[in-house]
Parts: structure tokens; sequence; C-alpha cells
């Protein structure tokens, strides 16, 4: 067991490092410097102390040498488009509401597309099933930055139910949550009854009916809980499409998350932003694929043998 | 007047498919006494499974439909039950073993539990004590270890393991009747006697009642009492094991008995398949199933269903040959020789 | 063969019989028409595949269906909203949304096909000799074990983000959109193709034909590469949108295309505006293609995947 968890702990180094490295490389391939549109506004000697500030004047290799070092020290360095805040800050401040919006994001997609799977999946070709599919087509087809707008549309503006945009109370969530979460659920949907599906129609099923078994237990001892293992493992690249999802939500909703800061420095070209907002994207996303494989290992009292052995 | 555990009448059963409707059982008759094993073989696709489901009413609704006959249990019909009165019989009164170990259990239960699962349900018990009545029921079907083994999972078990463990569960609630069906068809010939063994052993010191099915001639003879032999959804022949191996007397019969290698046959045999398929059951023929492959048919065996002959008390065969009419087999067999 | 008594006619014995009441013997199909048969029942599936075909043929013709061209502006038609003149209104610059949607619709098609193409190429390519060379002696096994780490690598970076990196790195165009598409995407097909060539490899008939003598580039040309096609076009059908939605996605970042093209992605991104005050029209085409697009693809793969599984056989 703990072989296997020193191996997936090292590969998580070996990535985040990949992904440092490639960003940085990235970010310097460019030609000239960040400061270039404000040459002709700023006088030279300006120009180099700032150049000078962001270590810029050193060698490439350097300046990567430095940027490990603070990143080790979890620092993310300065923001170029901005003077009084640092990277770290804009994570800091943006942390709550990307939280708030990802956390009920997750939770909405997860228990309304297991549920709806498992309706779907128990009611094979009847209109629950197809009810259920047509909402998760609907969540695969329709991207969430124009499911965002039509959700603006008719719950906010049609039928001004929600506030139409920006943070501040627990209405103003919903929405955006709702538009994060659908494409997700969805998913989450589609592979819950299809493996719910396959799971009824296995052998252990009609055991447990000859033995007397009522409908309920059936499905929720014997069918949910071996129906939902795949679905777990499913949950990594599920977080990451979320995560990336952020970005736009954040953006037509006004939220005042890290994904805002992420686009600005998109546009700006505020490279330092850009890549401490990559890294803490990828860190958290790497860590909970950790935690998710984690889990299954020990949900699925098949996989917990083998690494006892192993 | 019910002297039997069981009683089958007349059963038939349908399933609606996309090709039409296959009538899977056409009419079968047999009954099942206190303390004795009965044994219903017949090829894939005779209807022997399909009658053991109807048994246990695990027909699946749609597709599947008894459309007619009777189910008598312990003196009740038990034909057109209600899920809810199923439950009371399932398991505490009828249990059932199913064929493949492998996937007959649930792999992210517990193997106690599943054991007792039915048990809790029908009893007040304590957690100690369904515990230990798991355990006792895989010290019942002979597991090794019974203490450890409770809690453990169904991969950590062998076929041959988990086998036992389908029995026991089936067994757990004391039921009258265990129907098994095809409980050694997926196991290893050594592991099989094993299996057979242990249910013969049980059945002995439980008084169970034991319905099996198989396809293997070599199984009805280690362990039943009586026999049923079926063919396309139809019963062609019943009586006790000795009756019937001594003196087979349908076509069909003779032909599963002469495919099978004999210990104390002549140096040089050879095994006998029957030729051609089972009849399509869209569309069954309105006389004999068995007469397009018969070696011995007449006229009347693709007009007419065959009547039924007792020979021996419990001892009858439903074909042409043994009405008075028919020409003795020594004339048939000639017969057929010319047209080779 | 003379008979003393007489015999009642019913009790004649017959001949061996003609095989009348034996299960019918369907004509057994080739692989391909069985699935072929199979995907068309699948109504569904043969909705998407219309709608891609008639997107397509829209692509195609759309623009010369109306008398204006994509990028013609005319302030006197700003805003208007769907009409006879103009079928699915004007944007702010009065262009013509009709022209504009189906002129993007090549850029989307275009960008999504090519990039799942170049997906496809790389990815089949690494993905087969990597599952080529595993078991075949020291040397392979390590080859495949290289290959197998950097995919694993690359796929546990999150490909949105590292498109998005790419495109901020890149001048964004047509080009460099297809390139930052398929720099990580191929993985997908070679972890795909990579494990059908090793499940079948392991399969009994390979070993028996090699028991009988062919060669590997026979046993390759046979039998791997006709299982394994149709795992990869399935999985074409699901990469051809993923693009599409990447790159809608991107333009909404501002990485697209840049103008005066314009794709579904920058449509949508240009009408985010104007959802409030109502000109509905300005993401409603845009946003219907695209969602469209995924719809189809996603339902016409399903069904494709589907009619595949060989466990769904009639």
């Amino acid at each position: 067991m703990s072989h296997y968890l020193v191996k997936r702990v090292l590969m998580m180094l070996l990535t985040l490092w990949i992904i440092v490295t490639l960003t940085f490389s990235l970010m310097h391939a460019i030609p000239g410097d960040p400061f270039a549109s404000e040459s002709d506004q700023l006088p030279e000697q300006i120009l180099a102390n700032l150049r000078a500030k962001y270590n810029l004047d050193e060698p490439l290799p350097v300046q990567y040498v430095l940027y490990l070092k603070n990143l080790v020290m979890l620092d993310l360095g300065p923001s170029i488009k901005s003077d009084t805040r640092g990277v770290n800050d804009m994570i800091a401040d943006g942390f709550s509401a990307s939280a708030t919006l990802g956390a009920q994001a997750i939770v909405i997609a997860i228990f309304f597309g297991i549920t709806f799977g498992i309706i779907a999946a128990l009611n094979r070709n009847k209109w629950l099933d197809y009810a259920a599919m047509a909402i998760a087509v609907l969540g695969i087809a329709i991207p969430s930055f124009i499911m965002a707008p039509l959700l603006i549309n008719f719950f906010a503006i049609k039928f001004p139910i929600f506030p139409v945009a920006t943070w501040g109370t627990w209405m103003h969530t919903v929405l955006p949550s709702l538009a994060l979460a659908f494409g997700p659920l969805a998913i989450i949907t589609r592979y819950m009854r299809a493996s719910m599906i396959e799971v009824m129609n296995q052998n252990y099923i009609r055991t447990a009916e000859a033995k007397g078994v009522p409908t309920l237990a059936l499905v929720v001892k014997h069918g949910i809980r071996n129906a939902i293992l795949p679905v777990v493992t499913f949950l990594g690249p599920l977080i990451a499409s979320l995560i990336t999802g952020t970005f736009v939500v954040e953006k037509i909703f006004a939220v005042p998350g890290i994904g805002k800061y992420f686009v600005d420095g998109i546009f700006n070209r505020d490279y330092p932003v850009i890549l401490g907002t990559t890294i803490f994207y990828s860190s958290i996303l790497i860590v909970t694929i950790f935690l998710i494989d984690l889990a299954y290992t020990l949900i699925d009292p098949r996989i917990k043998l083998t690494n006892k052995e192993g | 007047m019910e002297k039997h555990l069981l009683t089958i009448d007349n059963l038939k059963v349908n399933f609606k498919t996309y090709g039409g409707e296959v009538q899977a059982v056409r009419g079968v008759s047999f009954h099942v006494d206190k303390g004795e094993t009965l044994a219903i073989v017949g090829e894939s696709g005779c209807g022997k499974s399909v009658t053991a489901q109807a048994i246990m009413g695990l027909i699946p609704n749609p597709p599947g439909r008894i459309v007619d006959g009777k189910i008598v249990f312990e003196g009740s019909d038990i034909t057109h039950l209600t899920k809810k009165e199923w439950m009371q019989i399932r398991g505490s009164k009828i249990g059932m073993v199913f064929q493949d170990p492998m996937t007959a259990l649930n792999p992210t239960m517990k193997v106690g539990t599943q054991i007792v699962e039915g048990f809790i349900r029908n009893h007040q018990v304590t957690r100690e004590e369904a515990q230990k009545r798991a355990i006792e029921m895989l010290r019942l079907v002979g597991i090794p270890d019974p203490e450890k083994r409770v809690d453990q999972y169904p991969h950590q078990f062998s076929g041959g393991m988990r086998q036992r463990v389908v029995i026991a569960i089936a067994l757990a609630c004391q039921p009258q009747l265990v129907i098994a069906d095809e409980p050694t068809t997926a196991l290893d010939v050594t592991i099989q006697a094993q299996i057979l063994d242990l249910l013969r052993r049980l059945q002995e010191e439980q008084e169970l009642s034991v319905v099996i099915i198989t396809h293997d001639l070599g199984v009805v003879s280690e362990i039943a009492h009586r026999m049923v032999v079926m063919y396309a959804g139809i019963v062609v022949e019943t009586g006790t094991v000795e009756d019937v191996f001594a003196a087979p007397r349908h076509p069909y019969t003779w032909g599963l008995m002469r495919s099978l290698p004999r210990i104390d046959g002549e140096e040089k045999q050879r095994l006998v398949p029957i030729d051609g398929t089972p009849p399509d059951l869209f569309n069954p023929p309105k006389g004999c199933p068995f007469a397009a492959r018969c070696d011995y048919a007449m006229e009347i065996c693709n007009q007419q269903m065959p009547e039924i002959s007792t020979f021996e008390p419990g001892h009858q065969a439903a074909c042409w040959l043994h009405d008075p009419r028919a020409p003795r087999i020594e004339e048939l067999v000639a017969a057929g020789r010319q047209g080779e | 063969m003379a008979m003393e008594q007489r015999i009642d006619p019913l009790f004649r014995p017959l001949s061996k019989q003609s095989e009348a009441h034996d299960i019918s013997m369907r004509p057994s199909l080739t692989n391909v028409q069985q699935v072929v048969r199979k995907l068309v029942k699948n109504k569904l599936a043969m909705l998407g595949l219309a709608i891609i075909l008639l997107l397509v043929v829209m692509a195609i013709i759309g623009p010369h269906l109306v008398p204006y061209s994509a990028s013609d502006q005319s302030l006197l038609t700003k805003n208007k909203p769907v009409s006879a003149e103009h079928w699915f209104g004007t944007d702010d610059l009065g262009r013509d949304m009709f022209a504009r949607t189906w002129a993007g619709a090549r850029i989307s098609l275009t960008i999504g096909v090519v990039a799942a193409l170049i997906d496809l190429i790389i990815g089949v390519t690494v993905g087969g000799i990597a599952g080529y060379m595993a078991g075949r002696g020291k040397r392979g096994e390590r080859i495949d074990t290289i290959i197998m780490r950097v995919i694993e690598v690359l796929y546990g970076l999150p490909y949105l983000l590292v498109v998005i990196l790419l495109m901020v790195v890149m001048e964004p165009g047509m080009l460099t959109i297809i390139i930052a598409l398929s720099a990580t995407g191929w993985t997908g097909m070679a972890r795909l193709v990579r494990g059908q060539i090793l499940q079948l490899k392991n399969q009994e008939f390979i070993l028996a034909s090699q028991v009988l003598g062919a060669k590997f580039s026979r046993i390759l040309f046979k039998h791997l590469i006709p299982n394994t096609i149709g795992v990869i076009i399935v999985n074409l059908t699901f990469t051809i949108p993923s693009a599409i939605f990447a790159e809608s996605f991107l333009s909404f970042l501002g990485l697209g295309v840049q103008a005066p093209d314009a794709s579904w992605g920058t449509m949508t991104n240009d009408a985010m505006g104007v959802i409030l005050t109502g000109d509905w029209w300005r993401l409603f085409f845009p946003g219907l293609m695209i969602s469209l697009t995924m719809f189809a693809f996603n339902v016409f793969g399903d069904g494709l995947q589907d009619a595949l599984d060989p466990r769904l056989r009639e």
C-alpha cells in the first residue's frame, strides 16, 4: 500500500513540476517583454527598475530557479499589471467565491446526476428515462457559456427570481452554480444510468431476488452500491472540466473568484498571474484526483486486497 | 389430497420477443415429494430453466408470463402471487442455487452478510446472533475456518467455495425445497463431485427436497431419486432414475443414453450424437417436437402430440411408439435403415 | 419388407425428415453489414447523422443563399431582428447573421475536424507503436513503458488549461488553434489504440494465426486493424465535438480566431454584451449551432458505439 502511495505522490510532484516548467517556458517564449506596451509611456529608467524588480534582466535559467525557489515557499510572485496585489493576494481574494461556486456545482452535479441516472435506469424506456436522458443530452450539447446567458434570460430577466449577476447572498450563487453544474450533471447521469443498467442485469441481483430481498433493498444495497463504483473513477476528469468551467461562469456572472483574475490575466498578458493561477489550479486538480483514487481503493473491496498483497 | 410437496400441472410459459412469441414451456407436469431429489434433464433451450424460474416466480414480466397451468406448493396455489407474497416464500420456503458461482455473489458485500440477509429480514435477531448463524451456515456447507471467512468478500473465494456459499445462502432460512439450476456446470469435475456430495448430505440431514436442473446424466445418476426428461418445452419421460436408466422408453432418452460413454462398455465405442437441432419455438410443430430428429418417427408423430403411456408405477413416456397400433421397434429400425 | 398385419396409415414409418421445423437458418451478415444495420435502426443516431450532414451542406452553400456576404458592414441595418431580408437578423455592425453563421460554420467545423484528424494520426501512430512494441522483447517493453509514461503525464495535465496557455503564447489564428488543440489531444486516442491492440494481441485468434504461420504484418492488417478501426472511429466522433467546444471556449476568452474571421465561438462572445438588452438572435443562432453540433456528434457517436458493441450483437 505504501509503495503505491509513494509512487503516486512522486507522479504528482513530477506532473506538477512539468506544468510549472512548461508554463514558465511558454510565458517566456514570447519575444519582447511584458512592458513593451508601456515603453512609450514610461521613462527608460523606470522601465529598467521594473524589469529588475521582476528579475527580467537575469538570464532565463536564473529566473527559472528563482521562480522555483519562490514556489517552494508558496510565493507565486507579484502581478505585472497590478501594483497593489501579488498573485497570492489575488488567489486568496477570489478563493472563497470560487470555492463556494465549485463546491455547490459539484454537489448539484453529483447528487442530481446520480439520482437521475438511477431513475432513468430503473424506468428504462419509459417517460422518466426519456426525460432524464433529454436533460443529459442538453447538458452535454449546450456549453456552459451558452447555458449561462440562457439561465440569466429565463430566471433573472423573464421571470425575475434570481439576481442577474454579481455575488452576495445565497440567491446570487444559484444561477452560476447551475450553469457550472449542468455539463458534469449530464455526464454523471449518463454514466450512472449505464452502470446501473449493467449492474441490475448481473446474476447476483437474481440471487438476491431469489432469497426474497425486497425491491428497495435490491436497488440500494445491491444495485447502487456496485453501480456507483465506475462513476467514482470518472470524477477526476469531471473536476478538471469543472475548473475550466469556472472561468466562463465567473466572467459571465461577474463572480469575484479566481477565474476572474485568471481571465483578466489572459487578456492583459499578465504572465505571473497566468503562471500562478495555472499552477494553483493544477495543484488542486492533481491533489483532488489523487484523493479520489485513494477513496476508490477504500470503497471497492476488490482493490483493497490487491494493494495489501502488492 | 395434496401429498406432494410441489406439483406442476400443465405449466405453459410464453416470452414476447422481437421475433414474436416464444413458447418456452408447453404443458409441463410433474411433482416433487418431501425428502426426494428430482432431476430435470434436457438440452439447452428445452425449457428446464424457465420451469425452475416459474416455480420461484422469477420469470421477468415483461417479456415472459405464465399463460396456463398451476403450480401448487405445500397445498397452496403459487402460480400468480404478488411481489409481497413472494417475499414470504422466497428464501424461507423455497431456495434457489444458481449456475455460475463467479457472478452469483455481490462483489461488494461480505459473504456473511449475504448469507443472512434473508434471515435477518424474517427473524428478529441481534447482530451477533446473525453473525453466528452465518458462521454456522458456512460450517454446514463445509467451508473451513468459517469464523474468518464470514467477513471476507466473494473474490477471496475459489469457484467451488463460492458455490458452497451460494448453497449456504439458499439454505439460510431453512426452506423446504431447494431448486438448483445447473449448480455444477461451471465447475471442475472434482469440485463437481464435492458439491454433489454436499447436496446429497444436506438433503439427508435437513430432509430437503431438491429439484436439480442439469443436462448431465452423470449428475442425475449421482444424486437424483427421480427424473424428468424435457425436450422443446414438454416432458417426454418421467420416472425413477433406476427405471429410466434401466429401460428408457422415449427415443430422445435413448439418444441421450447412447451419447454417453460407458465405463462398462466394449473396448471400441462410438459416441453417437443425436443428429439435427431442436425445433423453432416461435412456431412449434403441432406434433411431437422430437419427430424431426427421431429415427423411429411415424406419420402420426407429425400430426398429433403423443399421448402418455405408463410403464412401471411412476414411469411414463410420451411417445407414439407405445401406442398399440404402432409397429414394433425392430421393424421401424429396419425401415429406417432402408433409407440409409 | 412384407407386413403381415395392416398398419394404420398414421403409424407408417417416415424416412429421415427434412428440416421443416428447424430453427430458420438466417443468412449471416458480414460484420460491417450487421453494424450498419444496427446503426440505421437507431433513430436518434440517424437524427444526429442527418444534422451533421445538414450542417456540412449549409456550411458549403449557406453563405451563397443570401445576397449579403459575411463581412459587409452597414450602419443602416445595425441590430435588426429576424426578418424576411435577414433570416437570422444582423449584428451590431450591420452584418447579416445568416451569412456569418454559415461562414462561421466553415471555420468551426474545419477546426474541429482537422484537429480531430491530427489527433487521430498522431494517436494511432503512437498508440500503435506502443501496443506493437509491448511484448516484443525487452527493448520493445521499454519503448512501450516510455511512451506510456509520457502519455500518463500529458493525460494528467488539464487539457483546456494547456490549450489556453499555448494560445496565450502563440498568435491566435486558425492554424495555431489547431496546433494547440492537437498538441495534447492525441493522448486519448493513443491510449485507446494501445489498449485495444494489447487486448487483441492476447486473444486466441491471434495466437491461432501465429500458430498457423501468418506473418505479423498479415496479422496486423487482417485482424488487429479492422478490430481497432471501430474504436478509432467512435473516438473520432467524440473528439470532433470536443475540439469544436474547445475552440468556442477559446474564442470566448478572446483567444480564438481573430476578426474579420468569425467562428461560432467568437460570434457567441460578441453577443455576450447584448444578452441583457434583448437582441436574442445574436446569441441564439451561433449558440444553437454549437449545441446542435455537439448534440449530433455525441448522439451519433453513441449510436456507433452501441452498434459496434459485440455484446449487443443479435
